[in-house]
């Protein structure tokens, strides 16, 4: 499957269209559909792709694994932790109304990083997951 | 009594059970899982057969639209849709870990093995 | 019009579910997996639930197919042939279902707008969500807002599956690096 030349060439033209589209679904998910959850899975469905074609160790060479793992805990993290911003202000535990000069600005600024850390995590776990599966497969 | 109305049940109800007689008949383990993720994806659609109104457009809210499906479902599937594939994705890593552990994943083999220690 | 479309797909749906269980070539199956997921994507399009016909057209046409293939890929494609007959399996399968199906005698029809589903919290949420959150998108809106711990809680379901596999698979390749440090 490597040295089949049109793989090759049609997949490093449209794995930056598949990233781009991630980022469209992940930033415009509050106007039309979209959200955290598919942008994480579309992303990852692009880093997959591009692995099978041109083999699990150009991934690695993309995103080394320990940054791959950290992105992992952080999108939780940053999940966890924009729920605890309002509480130090004196409000409830993901209560976004406190973050902004109004709720609806707050509501606002609190679904976009909620939705970021999602995106974070999910796509991270879904590469995560395939190669620890083809990495099994190569030692 | 119009039971007509329930066609979309029944048809959902029949494809939940194919998946399940698949995880009770096969001894294979990665055939019972492809058959629990067939009875997962029934599930999903459900959940959102429950959520649809008839004449009702997608909740996305426009000028000029007042009659939306309802949400909740969506929100419950699109999340469980995820959390499905990572679950998945942990019984299949189990699944090759059997197969480096007793060199077969048939389910009566396992057992063979495991009463001749 | 789109009962019609919603008929054709489930028959779809019947024909690849029926196909998956008749067939012992364990890539084959899988295939029919993906087949099957595409269709229930159509399925969620048709149903008005674009955010998840996005989410279940990328996961599992995508993503838990190849999961799979490369698990055939380390364990072998071919299912050994039962040795016993269906017959009991069967029988659970068809009083389960015929059950399941006495249930739905019950239940509102499909797409009536007065089933008790509709009359709780979703028109709260279709109502008061420009007030409250003001983004068009309610799914958003009740996913990240209204029901954030519910997604805080998946989030950290899908975390543990990872921290899971990376326990499981990811074991071996720290062994190799340990014994050939040790040479």
């Amino acid at each position: 499957m490597r040295d089949n030349p049109v793989l090759r060439v049609v997949t490093k033209i449209i794995v930056p269209v598949i990233f781009l589209f991630a980022l469209y679904v992940q930033f415009h998910g509050d106007y039309g559909p979209g959200g955290g959850f598919q942008a994480g899975v579309i992303f990852a469905a692009g880093l997959i792709l591009y692995g099978l074609i041109f083999g699990t160790e150009s991934i690695r060479c993309l995103i080394s694994t320990r940054f791959l793992r950290a992105l992992i805990a952080a999108g939780l993290l940053l999940f966890a932790s924009v729920g605890f911003l309002p509480l130090l202000m004196g409000w409830n535990y993901l209560d976004y109304d406190a973050l902004g000069q109004n709720p609806l600005s707050g509501q606002h600024l609190g679904i976009f990083l909620v939705e970021l850390g999602v995106g974070i995590t999910v796509a991270a776990v879904m590469v995560t997951i395939f190669v620890a599966f083809a990495g099994r497969r190569d030692s | 009594m119009n039971v007509f109305g329930l066609y979309n049940y029944w048809i959902v109800i029949f494809l939940m059970m194919t998946g399940f007689y698949v995880v009770i008949s096969s001894g294979n383990l990665v055939k019972k899982i492809v058959g629990l993720s067939l009875f997962q994806a029934s599930v999903f659609i459900l959940y959102i057969s429950l959520g649809k109104i008839t004449g009702g457009t997608v909740p996305i809210l426009r000028e000029g639209i007042t009659l939306y499906s309802n949400p909740l479902p969506h929100v419950l599937i699109l999340t469980a849709i995820v959390v499905g594939v990572s679950t998945t994705a942990l019984g299949l890593a189990l699944v090759v870990r059997i197969k480096e552990a007793y060199d077969t994943v048939e389910e009566d083999e396992i057992h063979q093995q495991d009463e001749s220690l | 019009m789109v009962e019609a479309v919603n008929i054709v797909l489930l028959g779809l749906l019947v024909i690849t579910a029926v196909a998956a269980i008749r067939l012992h070539d364990l890539f084959a199956v899988v295939m029919m997996f993906g087949i099957y997921s595409l269709l229930a994507a159509t399925v969620f399009v048709v149903l008005d639930a674009v955010d998840v016909a996005f989410t279940e057209a990328a996961v599992g046409v995508g993503i838990s197919t190849i999961l799979m293939l490369t698990t055939l890929g380390l364990v072998g494609r071919w299912e050994r042939r039962p040795v016993h007959r269906p017959f009991l399996p069967l029988l659970v399968v068809v009083v389960t279902g015929a059950a399941l199906i006495y249930g739905t005698l019950d239940m509102p029809h499909f797409g009536d707008p007065d089933a008790p589903v509709h009359q709780h919290v979703a028109p709260r949420y279709l109502e008061q969500s420009p007030d409250e959150i003001g983004i068009p998108n309610v799914v958003t809106g009740v996913l990240a807002s209204y029901r954030g711990y519910d997604t805080l809680g998946e989030l950290t379901v899908i975390f543990t599956a990872g921290v899971g596999v990376l326990a499981l698979l990811g074991i071996r390749r720290r062994r190799q690096d340990e014994a050939t440090r040790e040479r």
